[in-house]
């Protein structure tokens, strides 16, 4: 499953980008799976990224989701902090 | 008519005023939103998410033209670096009567605050960091969850 992954604030400050492909096993079925593959696969700035899930926040295919929800058949993927705009 | 914006070049108030009023509504209200001089930053960065920013400040200004039957609902977002005393955020809201262009103006900056994937960060000094999210925001966003508006 290709995957789009979208980062930003100081979520892409910790990964070091902002943005990249992947391409996650069968079993990753929602984003708090995708979160979980992650911080155990990519390295040291993703898990640092997303040590802390309660202040981590994501949107799939540019809407915003839970954690729980699912990222079967989606083509982006975006993890940020809370939004502070306005 | 629904105008959304999101730019790093200046807010032109006075323009998107009179966009505002030129639907023929009796009444506009309008919130302006600065960077603030007083708290010793010198810069101010917004960062956001580019297509999904617009997405959702159309679906908050969209909210407010179906409940207040607007004629014209505007949200101006500047992004990128901004100084002390510059626009952050305009607003407008142009309805029939004040009642309802000031409870959507509020509505409008209430709900962008929550609602739209926007990170700022605050420079001090030499040293730059991300905004936390305030709990009274959220609990300012949420007073119009309840129909009560």
């Amino acid at each position: 499953m290709r995957l789009k992954l979208l980062y930003f604030a100081w979520v892409r400050e910790r990964i070091g980008r902002g943005e990249e492909d992947v391409d996650p096993p069968s079993t990753v079925a929602s984003v708090a799976d995708l979160v979980d593959w992650l911080a155990t696969t990519r390295g040291a700035g993703h898990a640092a990224a997303f040590v802390d899930r309660d202040r981590l926040r994501a949107a799939v295919d540019q809407r915003f989701v839970p954690l729980t929800a699912s990222i079967i058949g989606a083509r982006e993927v975006a993890l940020f902090p809370p939004v502070t705009g306005g | 008519m629904i105008r959304i914006i999101v730019d790093p070049a200046p807010i032109d108030v006075g323009a998107e005023m009179l966009m505002a009023e030129g639907g023929g509504s009796g009444a506009v209200a309008t919130f302006t939103g600065l960077v603030r001089r007083d708290d010793g930053v010198s810069t101010l960065e917004l960062e956001h998410y580019p297509g999904a920013t617009e997405a959702a400040l159309h679906d908050v200004a969209r909210g407010a033209v179906d409940r207040w039957q607007l004629s014209a609902a505007t949200i101006v977002h500047r992004v990128g670096i901004m100084h002390p005393g510059e626009r952050i955020v305009f607003v407008a809201a142009a309805a029939p009567h004040r009642a309802a262009a000031l409870e959507a103006c509020a509505y409008l900056i209430d709900r962008l605050k929550t609602d739209a994937p926007f990170w700022k960060r605050e420079t001090r000094g030499d040293r730059p960091a991300w905004v936390e999210p305030r709990v009274t925001d959220d609990v300012a966003a949420a007073r119009w969850d309840d129909g009560a508006g």
